[in-house]
């Protein structure tokens, strides 16, 4: 089989590439979904918070999807399902399986990796305790109350104020049962503020910073949990502990890229993270192997999804109709004090249509700040911030005008304290 | 005088509010000043949340016949705070069979407010034939 576009994955990234490589004149793409349907993660994020920036309102997770697996129908862009992508070499021969082709092999020009990612599961944070059923990840909890209908328990304590946690302690609540406390090992949440207002205090459920889970019990179910306070160090202060009755612990503790098949592919993985070193057309180490969405690193929102994806999704057409352009000296970006890391990493100005994009996080909570942004060490814009939040992802935009007086060298963003007027 | 501290929840930057009641002489509430928002939307939360907070509810009705047992629904509009729990039972008293058109109302004017149920997503009948290929 041969396609000019082979994506990887269905879910709210892989669509958007496919959408935006099909409207800049790629006719040849096919999606590839694991999956029994399109759409991803989205199909189990049932509340509504979604599309604000893209739609100018608010829809719910399935609602986001379903307008652009229409517009992929609309298209006639072509997919398979049940499909499970095994190995994609340098040269884009990608490898597959299902029940209905059996494995088979296509020849691709370019490719698009949009696999999204895993949830960090216990043995990633090393909670000890009895290996008692009744912990999930809470990723995993929403899938089985959404999707399926099964309730995972009754008397419920989760780990990780991120947001899935907030939203799956109100979901949880809703369907009868009993979320005694959320835990976080932060002295803040790491969920959005609105999330924390009407997932949790709307049902008077206990936000517990700075604390941890340190032993689970229970012979066959989770009986209970002990927990406690943390010190600097996130260390367990003795003498605190809580003993918690409950027979389920969600684990809301971060996400992680999904990269098994990138690094088959031999493509360059950042360690900070956790996915491949991008361009800005988000083109990875591999000259016509694209990435997007939460396989390059985690969003919190999936409107910025969305737009990182068409980026590659328009370059991937560019790459195929051998538009795009090789700079062997490109920008290369610098997270400087307080931020932990950007995307992209390299920069080609040639390659930019209107603007850059610059996606970062910081490392920790800021009041009134100003992002700097410099090329060699030269102040070329700052924005004044009141709050910033690691949980948040942020994002600055050069417009032409900055960017035509980009020199080659390093192109920086970092913190700057607000100086105090008098 | 009083100041109530609130979180806008009307959209992700959530704004810090500071929503001030003003009283008259005989001890009623005239008006509420907003602080703090970002834009107009966050003085009609404050207000609102003052004086009847609203939400949105999301949640899943029993369905059969699709490729999943259950199908996500929303309220039409953001319903009375205190209301959320009924809704929620009127919800999973109700079951539906595919195929079913996101936007379709589920369940209509649901406790005399004016607001519908309305599925959040489209749910093609199951067929016998798998559709998962489509080349
Ligand atoms: C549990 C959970 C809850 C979330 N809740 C929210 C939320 O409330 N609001 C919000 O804005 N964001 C939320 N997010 C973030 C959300 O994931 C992103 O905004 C967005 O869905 C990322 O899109 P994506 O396409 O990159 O990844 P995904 O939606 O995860 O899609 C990746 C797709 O690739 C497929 N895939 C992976 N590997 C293979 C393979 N080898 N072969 C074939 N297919 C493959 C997967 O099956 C999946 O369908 C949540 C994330 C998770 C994990
Ligand atoms: S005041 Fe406006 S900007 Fe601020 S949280 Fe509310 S809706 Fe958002």
């Amino acid at each position: 089989m041969n396609y000019d576009l082979v994506i990887i994955g269905g879910g709210p990234a892989g669509l958007a590439a496919a959408i935006e490589a099909r409207e800049n004149g790629v006719e040849s793409i096919l999606v590839l979904e694991r999956d029994r349907e399109l759409g991803g993660i989205l199909q189990q994020c049932i509340h509504n918070g979604f599309g604000l920036h893209r739609f100018k309102e608010e829809l719910t997770g399935p609602e986001y999807a379903e307008r652009f697996i229409m517009k992929l129908h609309e298209l006639s862009i072509a997919f398979k399902l049940d499909t499970m992508v095994l190995d994609i070499t340098e040269e884009k021969l990608v490898s597959a399986v299902n029940t209905v082709d059996g494995f088979f092999q296509i020849q691709a020009k370019a490719v698009v990796l949009a696999m999204g990612c895993l949830e960090r599961t216990r043995g990633a944070i090393n909670i000890p305790g009895t290996r008692a059923a009744g912990v999930y990840t809470a990723g995993t909890a929403q899938r089985f109350v959404n999707m399926e209908g099964y309730m995972v328990g009754k008397d419920v304590v989760i780990v990780g104020s991120g947001d899935i946690g907030l939203v799956m302690a109100r979901r949880m609540t809703l369907e009868g049962a009993n979320v005694h406390a959320v835990v976080e090992l932060m002295p803040y949440s790491g969920g959005l503020a609105r999330n924390i207002v009407q997932c949790l205090n709307d049902f008077d459920i206990p936000l517990l910073l700075s604390h941890t889970v340190t032993e689970v019990r229970g012979e066959s179910r989770v009986e209970e949990v002990v927990i406690a306070k943390v010190d600097e160090q996130n260390r367990p202060i003795e003498g605190t502990e809580q003993v918690i009755t409950c027979d389920t612990l969600l684990l809301s503790v971060g996400l992680i890229p999904e990269n098994e098949l990138s690094k088959k592919a031999s493509v360059e993985i950042n360690p900070l993270t956790g996915g491949p070193v991008v361009n800005e057309s988000m083109e990875t180490s591999v000259p016509g192997i694209f990435a997007c969405g939460n396989v390059v690193h985690v969003h919190d929102l999936v409107d910025w999804v969305t737009e990182e994806s068409c980026r590659a999704g328009k370059h991937a057409a560019l790459y195929i109709q051998d538009k795009l352009v090789k700079n062997d000296d490109p920008m290369v970006t610098k997270a400087e004090n307080g931020v932990r890391y950007i995307v992209p990493h390299h920069v080609q100005t040639d390659n930019l249509v209107d603007k850059l994009t610059l996606m970062f996080r910081v490392d920790s909570v800021y009041e009134n700040v100003r992002i700097v942004i410099k090329n060699n060490e030269e102040k070329i814009k700052s924005i004044k911030k009141r709050h910033l939040v690691p949980a948040e992802m942020e994002s600055v935009h050069l417009k032409t005008r900055d960017i035509e007086k980009l020199q080659a060298g390093t192109l920086s963003v970092s913190l700057e304290l607000e100086e105090v007027v008098q | 005088m009083s100041v109530t501290e609130l979180i806008c929840i009307t959209c992700p930057i959530g704004c810090h509010l500071e929503v001030e009641k003003v009283i008259n002489d005989d001890n009623e509430t005239v008006s509420y000043i907003v602080r703090g928002n970002t834009c107009k939307r966050g003085e009609k939360y404050g207000i609102e949340e003052m004086t009847a907070p609203t939400r949105m509810v999301t949640s899943t009705v029993k369905v059969d016949g699709a490729h999943l047992s259950r199908i996500p629904v929303k309220t039409s509009k953001p319903i009375p705070k205190e209301s959320i729990f009924e809704c929620m039972k009127v919800i999973n008293d109700v079951k539906i069979h595919a195929p079913v058109t996101c936007g379709d109302v589920i369940i209509e004017n649901f406790l005399g407010l004016d607001i519908n149920i309305i599925a959040s997503r489209s749910m093609k009948k199951r067929t016998k034939v798998t559709e998962t290929v489509n080349v």
